[in-house]
C-alpha cells in the first residue's frame, strides 16, 4: 500500500530555486500518480521544471517505479517503468551489446525524465533526440485516465509529451528501441583547438565522420582565444580493437557535504579551466576509452552539485543558427563574459534536424551550454542579457536547464508554444497538471 | 543456486533479486498481487533470470497460504535451495501507539506469521539437504528504542529465532542470516527523515549477497553499521531513557 505524500523540500539540479512541497513516491505508480499535479524523476533537470506549482501541489517521484517490463533482443524494443534509470540500463544492457539510442551527458536521469526533456547527446547530428526512438507512451492524463499514446495513435499528445516537460500528463511507462553496439567500450579522440572558428570547423568537420561529438570550451579566454578548447569525438570500439572484458564498474566519489560559497570563485574557475586545457598538452590524443569516461565523465562526482554552495548554481543552454562566420556564438559569448559571468563548464554541439517533439529543444545550430553560481541580485540580469542574444539571433533555450527566463523572452523565443498549448487544453483544460516552470513561464495558476 | 522471494517486488527485496538474476539464478517469486508479482518476473527475467520466472500467492497475513506457495516453488524450480524474506510491515511508534489493531496486524506478520513462514521453509531445505535461508529483520531490533519499540519488538523476536535456529541447523546443512538492515531510502522509509549511514537498498543487497556466498549469519547493512550497533547495544538503560533515537 502507498505511503501517503509527505512536506519535504525539494529543488533541481541547481539546488536553486528550494520549495518546500509535497512528495509522494511508491513502486504503485499508477496508483499515486492518480491526485498529483506532477511527476519528477531523480531531479536532474537544473532548474524548477521538477518542481511543484505550489506548497500544495503534490508530485510523485517515479524512481521507485524502475522495472523493466518486455525486451525483445531481435528488434531491440524495450518497455519499462518511468522511473528506469539509464544508470541501470547501462549495467544491464552494455554487456550484451545494447545501448540507449541517444544518451545525455550525465547517466542519473529516468525513462520518464528523459522523454519529458527530450535530452539530447553527443550523436545529435546524427541520431536527434531520444524522443525520435520512443515508440509509445502510457500517460496519466489530467482526467484519471490512463492513454497510450504513440504516432499512430493520439499522435497530438505524443508529440506535445515528448520534451514536454511533464506537462502532458504522467508518463507511467514507455517503449524505446535501443542500439546494438559492437562492444561496450568507445574509441575516442580529442583534439586541443585554439578559439572559436577553429571549434566550429572541427564540429563540422567531425560530424561526417564521428557518431558522437562534443567540444569544451575554456570559458575564460578572451579575443583572439575567445572559444578556445577541447574538441572530442568518439564511437563504439569494434569488437577486435576493444579489450575482451567488459568494461569494470568505475568506483564514484562523493562531495560529502555543501562546500561553502566562496570555493567556486573567479580564481578557482579560472584555474580549472587553464589546469583542464592544458592537461591537453599534445594537440592530438586517441584510444580506447571506458564509456563512462566519454560519455558521462562528471557522473564520476556523485552529489558534485554541492560544490557551489548554498548559493546554488544553474546551467544556461541555447542553440543559435548556423552562420558562416560563427557571428551569433561569438556574440554570445561575448556578450556572458562581458556581462561578468565566469562559468565553471562551457560545451558546444553542433545539433542536426528538429525532433518530433512539439517543444523539443535541438534545432539546427550551435548549441552552447554555459554553468555558473546563482547571485541572486546579479544572475537574473545575466540570463535576461543572454536571452536578448539568443531572440536576436533567432535561438532559444532548454527548458530543462532554465530558472530565470522571463515569460515575455520564452514566448518570443517559441512559436510552436501555441500549438503545445492548444494540445495541453484539450487534455487538461483546468491545468490541473503543472509544475513551478510552468508557472513561471506559462502563465499556470500556482 | 535456486531462490524462492518473498517480498521482491519491493525496496531491498527488488534490488536483492536483481543481483540473483544478474548471476543466472533461478528465480520463483512469492506475493500478495499476481499482476504486480508478473511485472517483477519479467523485470528479473532482462536482468538475466533464466526464463520464465514464475510467482505463486503467498500472504503474511494468511498463513495456510505458506505450505501451498512453496510447494508450488518446489514444483517449478525442481527443488530449491535457497529462500529470501524481505516481506514485513512497518510504522513508527506513534503511528502504532493508539491503534491496537495496526499493533496486532504489525506483531502478527513481523513476527508470528514470518516464523511460521520460515518454518515452512526450513522444513522443506531440510528435507532437501540445507540451503541457505535469509531473512530480513532490522537493527530497530537490536535495543529498545522510543521511535521503534513495537516494530523493534517484532524484530528482537524474530533475530533471535534465526539466531536460533542458525545454532541448531547450521550442522545439518541450513544456513540461516538474519539480516539488520539500518535506515535505507525506500518507499517504505519515504517521508521519514533519514539518518546519518543512510544506505540505498541496492547498497543493502550487494552486502547481503556477499552474506550468502560466505555464509555470515548477522549481516549489518549499510556495514559501518556493525560499529555503531556495537556501541549502541553496550549503552546504559540511563543513556537510552535519556536519548531520542
Amino acid at each position: 500500500m502507498p505511503q501517503q505524500p509527505y512536506r519535504t523540500k525539494l529543488a533541481g539540479w541547481g539546488r536553486y530555486p528550494v520549495v518546500e512541497g509535497l512528495e509522494w513516491k511508491s513502486e504503485q505508480l499508477a496508483a499515486i500518480s492518480k491526485n498529483a499535479t506532477l511527476s519528477r524523476g531523480l531531479g536532474r533537470s537544473y532548474g524548477d521544471s521538477s518542481l511543484p506549482a505550489g506548497a500544495d501541489c503534490p508530485v510523485v517521484t517515479t524512481t521507485l517505479a524502475d522495472r523493466l517490463l518486455s525486451f525483445d533482443p531481435v528488434s531491440g524494443r524495450l518497455r519499462a517503468e518511468a522511473g528506469a534509470t539509464l544508470f541501470q540500463l547501462n549495467r544491464v544492457f552494455l554487456r550484451q551489446g545494447w545501448f540507449v539510442p541517444v544518451s545525455p551527458g550525465t547517466q542519473f536521469v529516468t525513462l520518464g525524465g528523459m522523454i519529458a526533456s527530450d535530452v539530447h547527446g553527443k550523436n545529435h547530428h546524427v541520431d536527434g533526440c531520444f524522443g525520435e526512438h520512443v515508440s509509445s507512451i502510457q500517460l496519466r492524463v489530467a482526467d484519471g485516465r490512463i492513454v497510450d499514446c504513440s504516432e499512430t495513435s493520439e499522435p497530438d499528445l505524443f508529440r506535445a509529451t515528448i520534451g514536454g516537460m511533464g506537462l502532458t500528463g504522467h508518463i507511467l511507462e514507455a517503449e524505446i528501441t535501443m542500439r546494438r553496439i559492437p562492444s561496450p567500450w568507445i574509441w575516442g579522440e580529442s583534439e586541443r583547438i585554439d578559439n572559436l572558428n577553429a571549434m566550429v570547423a572541427g564540429l563540422k568537420e567531425a560530424a561526417q565522420h564521428w557518431p558522437m561529438t562534443v567540444g569544451w570550451v575554456d570559458c575564460l579566454a578572451r579575443g583572439a582565444k575567445l572559444g578556445r578548447g577541447i574538441l572530442m569525438k568518439g564511437r563504439w570500439a569494434e569488437p577486435e580493437e576493444a579489450p575482451q572484458t567488459p568494461p569494470p564498474t568505475k568506483h564514484r566519489f562523493r562531495i560529502p557535504f555543501v562546500w561553502p560559497n566562496f570555493v567556486l570563485c573567479r580564481p578557482s574557475i579560472k584555474a580549472f579551466n587553464l589546469a583542464y586545457y592544458w592537461k591537453h598538452v599534445q594537440r592530438i590524443q586517441r584510444g580506447i576509452l571506458h564509456p563512462d569516461a566519454f560519455l558521462y565523465p562528471l557522473d564520476a562526482l556523485d552529489d558534485w552539485n554541492l560544490m557551489y554552495g548554498r548559493r546554488g548554481f544553474t546551467q544556461y543552454q541555447c542553440v543559435l543558427p548556423h552562420a558562416e562566420d560563427n557571428g551569433p556564438a561569438r556574440r554570445f559569448l561575448e556578450r556572458f563574459i562581458s556581462g561578468g559571468g565566469m562559468a565553471f563548464l562551457c560545451v558546444i554541439k553542433d545539433c542536426g534536424a528538429e525532433g518530433k517533439g512539439m517543444l523539443s529543444f535541438p534545432r539546427p545550430g550551435m548549441s552552447i551550454a554555459i554553468e555558473f553560481p546563482v547571485h541572486p541580485a546579479r544572475t537574473p540580469a545575466l540570463v535576461d542579457r543572454l536571452n536578448e542574444v539568443v531572440l536576436a539571433e533567432g535561438g532559444r533555450i532548454y527548458l530543462t536547464k532554465d530558472a530565470f527566463t522571463r515569460p515575455e523572452h520564452f514566448r518570443a523565443m517559441e512559436p510552436r508554444l501555441d500549438a503545445f498549448n492548444a494540445v495541453r487544453r484539450q487534455w487538461d483544460p483546468q491545468v490541473r497538471i503543472r509544475s513551478a516552470q510552468s508557472v513561471r513561464l506559462l502563465g499556470d495558476p500556482a | 543456486m535456486k531462490a524462492v522471494l518473498l517480498g521482491a517486488s519491493k525496496g531491498m527485496g527488488r534490488a536483492l533479486a536483481r543481483l540473483l538474476a544478474a548471476r543466472g539464478a533461478r528465480l520463483f517469486l512469492l506475493g500478495r498481487a499476481a499482476e504486480d508479482l508478473e511485472r517483477s518476473a519479467r523485470d528479473l527475467e532482462i536482468h538475466g533470470a533464466p526464463a520464465p520466472v514464475e510467482t505463486a500467492y503467498c500472504d503474511l497475513l494468511q498463513p495456510d497460504s505458506f505450505a501451498a506457495a512453496l510447494e508450488e516453488a518446489q514444483r517449478a524450480l525442481d527443488g530449491f535451495d535457497t529462500v529470501v524474506v524481505t516481506a514485513g510491515l512497518f510504522a513508527t511508534q506513534e503511528e502504532l501507539e493508539n491503534d491496537p489493531l495496526r499493533t496486532a496486524r504489525l506483531l502478527t506478520v513481523d513476527f508470528a506469521h514470518t516464523v511460521l513462514f520460515c518454518e515452512e521453509a526450513r522444513r522443506r531445505l531440510l528435507a532437501g539437504g540445507g540451503g541457505t535461508l535469509c531473512v530480513f529483520s532490522s537493527l530497530a531490533g537490536e535495543r529498545g528504542r522510543k521511535p521503534v519499540i513495537l516494530y523493534g519488538a517484532a524484530k528482537a523476536g524474530l533475530s533471535r529465532y534465526l539466531e536460533g535456529l542458525d545454532h541448531k541447523f547450521r550442522a545439518r546443512g541450513l544456513i540461516t542470516i538474519c539480516v539488520k538492515p539500518g535506515f535505507v531510502t525506500t518507499g517504505m522509509t519515504a517521508g521519514l527523515e533519514p539518518s546519518p549511514l543512510t544506505g540505498t537498498a541496492e547498497e543493502v543487497a550487494a552486502r547481503v549477497l556477499k552474506a550468502i556466498d560466505r555464509g555470515w549469519p548477522e549481516v549489518y547493512a549499510p556495514a559501518p553499521w556493525r560499529l555503531v550497533m556495537g556501541v549502541i547495544r553496550r549503552l546504559p538503560r540511563c543513556v537510552m531513557r535519556r536519548v531520542g533515537f
